[in-house]
């Protein structure tokens, strides 16, 4: 029997509605356990001495002062460390020619940024910890740093790691069609250079381990935030030299990742290192300037891009030449080559054109790694072409809407495949729009700033159409050789007293995936949402499954959970029927009772069953399955990605004697198949929005020309701050997947990949009448000044 | 955070006597004091509490003056309605200080003792042509500021109040650095019976400082187009960090005077 979504009275309806979050009371009254909630016995903490070089070669590492500090008890090197946990190197074999050197947990020889660990101490308290490592004196040569990305391959910049030859990581090249025929001929041709600043996720909680080596089981546990508990048993498996059986990573509750915690660290695999050897359990919890020095980094790319229009309006071709720099390793296991070629792979992507072509240059410097942060590369792949559409449109005098309208693929066209070779297998992006406009009266807002044109005042309107990666197959990284799991699990079972247990291998970061599970599963079985307890994060206990990233979890997570469910539905029927001589096809189960279902008259509750089966079994007809428990998992298989599709739209002001944005409203409207749980998803999309802004007006972390961190604080890495977060309102188009009964895309990056694109054109169109225009994140109040021309140089 | 000795004195003479050992520091708000120690970047022997001094607390609103003790806060500024009548610009300041945190732990004594060049108190205090007191003198705003984290103050001299003059009319305009609320630019400019003063905080590397040119331009023409006239002042000399360049801080002083001229 399938569910009928599209009714809503129907019973146990809970998918496609608002229900309590069941982790929320826990969390908001602060009984959540993170890992620095925890404190087994005999535990030691760990403290990092970090190079305050950007390259520099090790000498000597003195360690006597730091030993005779009170409370410590060992400091480790590179070298011990590297004597039990073998070094990494990042590399996938579907993105061809990406080179890394090998890392280690530890700095061996050199050090390659600002922050990497060189020297562990480890102390009763974190306090003499760091005591401990203030103390330890590292004998550092300093060699040239190579900081500059666009110089980066350069003959006479120095080669960061000799061994690889060059300071290039990665280059792929993209061409379909005749780009320069296109160009040749086009009506219209618009250029511009774009900039999108390195920044971080900047979690709540920060980076947090706990590890516990017991030498009499030969078990290591592994107390983690982390967004990927059975990728990390298998990383400690194979570079500490554990059976991956003796491996358990648990994942209590997680304080906010947005990408940074599904990426190997060198301090935790050190953490795992040393409790290894010391036999005892160790914790490590980054600290804020840690964080910012070794968390990673993202978005750190230069473009220059052209777009070429015919005199309609249509696009014809697209040229995208991206350059990224990610610090002196690729990061283990997803590697840092992804957002370049996300870029590659997502320019262009809602809209019907036949000539593109793109590159991106992926270079090494020595700076901290950057890898995959929410969104991965789609607000730089939406930035550049959602600038250009609106540079090409202004240059025809054509309504930004208009332009989009003409050249979106048509929401029947599908499935088609993009000139960069995605395939989409239904997209929204005419449906959108229009829902778009009917969320905000574009009239009255172009009355609005009309008038305050008048007045001297600068407002700005600026659109963002997006498409959104979500749902991953083995195509992004089990395909390269990773052992990263694209499937996902869910066991579910039935209690005696009726409850239902589900465990998943997705992961819960504070999103609310226990709340989509829950509700997913209790309409499944035919239960209440609240009679649903849901296990995640213990790779001992849930099925495997990859976590939580690439907006994963409800679409493919929920679709495993939603199979088990109703497998343990049809489970239990079978029961019911023969206990009550029915045929289980004219049962049903609703708000946790056997019922008829024609008519809805109860015949058995679910703790009357459980009694039965689990205490007088006896009285079963032998041979009677009565399989409580069942598990299925999920994997896609028709498309390597669920692509979602959206639209943005931001209205803000812009103050032309000091350059300060202030954003005034904002508004997205995006398709992520069924929405399971309304305000969850909307809650999603303003929590990535707000991320979105915070690239587009605010984040970027700073170096220098030598490579030193200049801002590692909250006092100066500028963060979105409520004040400042104008009003958004949500819409939603729903064109649910056909690979699962579910229907559910991703929705977690879909604000964050279109918002700034939309705040650079609103700030655009703001400043166009003054003859200026930015591209260069973020939208700093000096940058838009020197833009105006109003500063001296 | 090294450890060190907390010392809680009943009065101004008994902080001064603790203040004459060595390393000794005073804390008043610790707003900027115990950020550095967390950082390690102290080391006192004993911290002074002057909070608890009862004769450094408090608020007297005159006539011509209004006296703020060197321990009150920048809430009990703000909040104060005989400043709210007297000096409104001033109240409106300290209501902008950082955040509610930072504004009911912080004093004026501390902000001024300290001269953070991005912190807002010096701009009222040189911009009115208030008088610091301490416990042995009293020296007048033009004397005081000598830089950044640099005043007149000796070693051990604890500032107990600052008195300011009653303005016709003042105000000040901040640019917020958006994460600390410190002034990456803010401009305090009061129209005073002696004449016009015009004080500039956040954008010198010389710490706060009065701009001449603005001041003059006022005295004859006390509204913003009289600003408008004038050039910028030169960015050499400016603060120049991640957050704005030297000429994006020249640029701002004279859009903060203008605005702190319109809303006196």
């Amino acid at each position: 029997m399938s569910i009928r979504f599209g009714d809503p009275d129907r019973p146990n309806s809970y998918i496609g509605r608002t229900v309590p979050r069941p982790n929320a009371p826990r969390l908001a009254q602060g009984r959540g356990r993170y890992v620095d909630d925890l404190a087994p016995p005999r535990m030691v903490h760990v403290a990092f001495v970090r190079s305050p070089h950007a390259h520099a070669r090790l000498g000597a590492v003195e360690t006597a002062a730091a030993r005779a500090v009170k409370g410590v008890l060992r400091v480790f090197t590179g070298a011990e460390i590297a004597a039990v946990c073998s070094p990494w190197v990042a590399v996938l074999a579907h993105l061809k020619g990406l080179k890394s050197p090998p890392q280690h947990a530890l700095a061996v020889d050199r050090a390659c940024w600002v922050g990497e660990p060189v020297a562990a101490v480890v102390a009763a308290s974190r306090a003499a910890a760091e005591e401990g490592a203030a103390l330890v004196d590292v004998a550092y040569e300093p060699l040239p740093a190579v900081t500059d990305m666009m110089s980066a391959l350069d003959p006479e910049t120095p080669v960061i790691h000799p061994d690889l030859g060059d300071n290039l990581a990665f280059r792929r090249l993209h061409h379909e069609g005749d780009v320069e025929a296109a160009f040749a001929g086009a009506h219209k041709v618009v250029a511009a250079r774009f900039r999108t600043a390195r920044h971080t996720g900047v979690t709540p909680e920060p980076r947090s381990i706990l590890v516990d080596w017991n030498p009499a089981e030969g078990q290591l546990t592994a107390w983690h935030a982390t967004q990927a508990p059975h990728m990390m048993q298998t990383v400690f498996a194979q570079h500490l030299a554990v059976p991956e059986a003796r491996v358990r990573v648990i994942c209590e509750d997680v304080g906010g990742s947005y990408g940074v915690k599904v990426h190997v660290y060198p301090d935790e695999m050190a953490t795992a290192a040393i409790a290894k050897i010391m036999g005892r359990p160790v914790k490590f919890v980054a600290d804020r300037l840690e964080s910012f020095g070794s968390d990673i980094h993202a978005r750190d790319h230069e473009i220059s891009a052209r777009l070429a229009v015919d005199a309609d309006g249509r696009i014809l071709a697209m040229d995208v030449d991206d350059w990224t720099a990610i610090g002196p390793y690729s990061v283990y296991p997803r590697t840092s080559a992804i957002e370049g070629n996300q870029v590659v792979n997502l320019c262009g992507g809602p809209y019907a054109f036949a000539d593109y072509r793109a590159q991106t240059t992926v270079v090494f410097q020595n700076k901290t790694p950057t890898c995959q942060y929410r969104a991965v590369g789609h607000p730089i792949a939406v930035a550049i072409t959602e600038g250009l559409v609106d540079m090409a449109a202004a240059e025809l005098g054509m309504d930004p809407v208009e332009i989009r309208r003409r050249n979106f693929y048509a929401d029947d066209a599908y499935p088609v495949t993009s000139p960069a070779k995605m395939r989409f297998e239904g997209l929204s992006h005419h449906a959108s729009m229009d829902k778009l406009l009917t969320l905000m009266d574009l009239d009255a807002l172009r009355a609005d700033q009309a008038e305050a044109r008048s007045r001297g005042v600068h407002r700005g309107l600026g659109f963002a159409s997006f498409i959104e990666l979500t749902n991953p197959s083995p195509f992004m990284y089990g395909i390269g050789g990773a052992r990263i799991s694209a499937q996902d699990g869910c066991t579910v079972r039935m209690d005696p007293d009726g409850s239902i247990v589900a465990l998943s291998g997705v992961t819960e970061q504070g999103q609310g995936t226990e709340a989509m599970l829950s509700q997913v599963v209790a309409e499944g079985v035919g239960v209440r949402p609240e009679a649903v307890r849901v296990v995640t994060g213990d790779t001992q206990v849930t099925p495997y499954g990859g976590g939580t990233w690439a907006s994963r979890g409800a679409g493919i997570g929920g679709e495993a959970a939603l199979l088990s469910a109703r497998a343990l539905r049809g489970a239990i029927l079978e029961v019911a029927a023969a206990m009550l001589q029915a045929d289980a096809a004219t049962l049903d189960i609703r708000d946790g009772v056997v019922v008829d279902a024609e008519g809805g008259a109860a015949r058995l509750p679910l703790e009357e069953l459980g009694r039965i089966v689990y205490f007088r079994g006896d009285t079963l007809p032998k041979g009677l399955p009565r399989e409580l428990v069942q598990t299925r998992h999920f994997i896609t298989s028709d498309y390597p990605f669920a692509f979602t599709n959206g639209v943005q739209a931001s209205w803000l002001e812009v103050d032309v004697e000091t350059g300060v944005v202030t954003l005034l409203k904002h508004w997205c409207v995006e398709d992520c198949g069924r929405v399971i749980n309304p305000q969850l998803v909307d809650e999603q999309i303003r929590g990535g929005i707000v991320q979105g802004l915070g690239g587009a007006l605010y984040e970027e972390i700073h170096y220098d020309a030598d490579g030193q961190l200049l801002n590692g604080s909250m006092a100066d890495y500028l963060v979105p701050m409520a004040a400042e977060m104008p009003d958004m309102v949500i819409g939603h188009v729903e064109t649910p997947t056909r690979e699962s009964m579910l229907g559910a895309k991703g929705a977690g990056e879909a604000g964050t990949a279109g918002a700034p694109a939309a705040v650079m054109n609103a700030i655009n169109d703001a400043l166009r009448p003054l003859g200026a225009q930015v591209t260069e994140m973020p939208f700093t109040p000096e940058r838009i000044l020197r833009a105006l021309g109003a500063l001296d140089d | 955070m090294y450890a060190f000795d907390y010392v809680k004195p009943a009065s101004v003479a008994d902080a001064v006597k603790a203040l004459s050992a060595e390393d000794a520091q005073p804390i008043s708000g610790g707003q900027t004091l115990i950020p550095t120690l967390k950082q390690r970047l102290g080391q006192p022997s004993a911290l002074v509490d002057l909070t608890k001094i009862a004769d450094l607390v408090g608020i007297e609103a005159g006539s011509d003056s209004v006296l703020v003790k060197g321990a009150t806060t920048h809430a009990a500024v703000a909040a104060h309605e005989g400043v709210m009548q007297a000096i409104p610009g001033l109240a409106k300041l300290a209501a902008h200080i950082g955040d509610p945190q930072v504004r009911n732990r912080g004093t004026i004594g501390g902000s001024v003792a300290n001269n953070d060049p991005a912190a807002c108190y010096p701009a009222a205090v040189l911009g009115l042509g208030a008088t610091v007191l301490t416990d042995r003198r009293e020296i007048a705003a033009d004397d005081y500021f000598q830089g950044m984290f640099t005043t007149a103050l000796e070693e051990g001299e604890i500032v107990t109040g600052v008195r300011f003059p009653i303005p016709e009319k003042s105000a000040y305009a901040k640019f917020v650095q958006p994460a600390s609320r410190f002034a990456l630019t803010g401009v305090y400019a009061a129209k005073l019976k002696g004449g016009v003063r015009v004080a500039v905080t956040g954008a010198s590397e010389s710490g706060v400082f009065r701009w001449a040119e603005a001041e003059a331009a006022l005295a004859s023409n006390w509204s913003p187009e009289a600003v408008e006239t004038l050039a910028a002042p030169a960015a050499d000399g400016m603060i120049g960090d991640i957050h704005g360049a030297p000429d994006y801080r020249a640029h701002l002083v004279k859009v903060m005077t203008k605005r702190a001229v319109a809303a006196a």
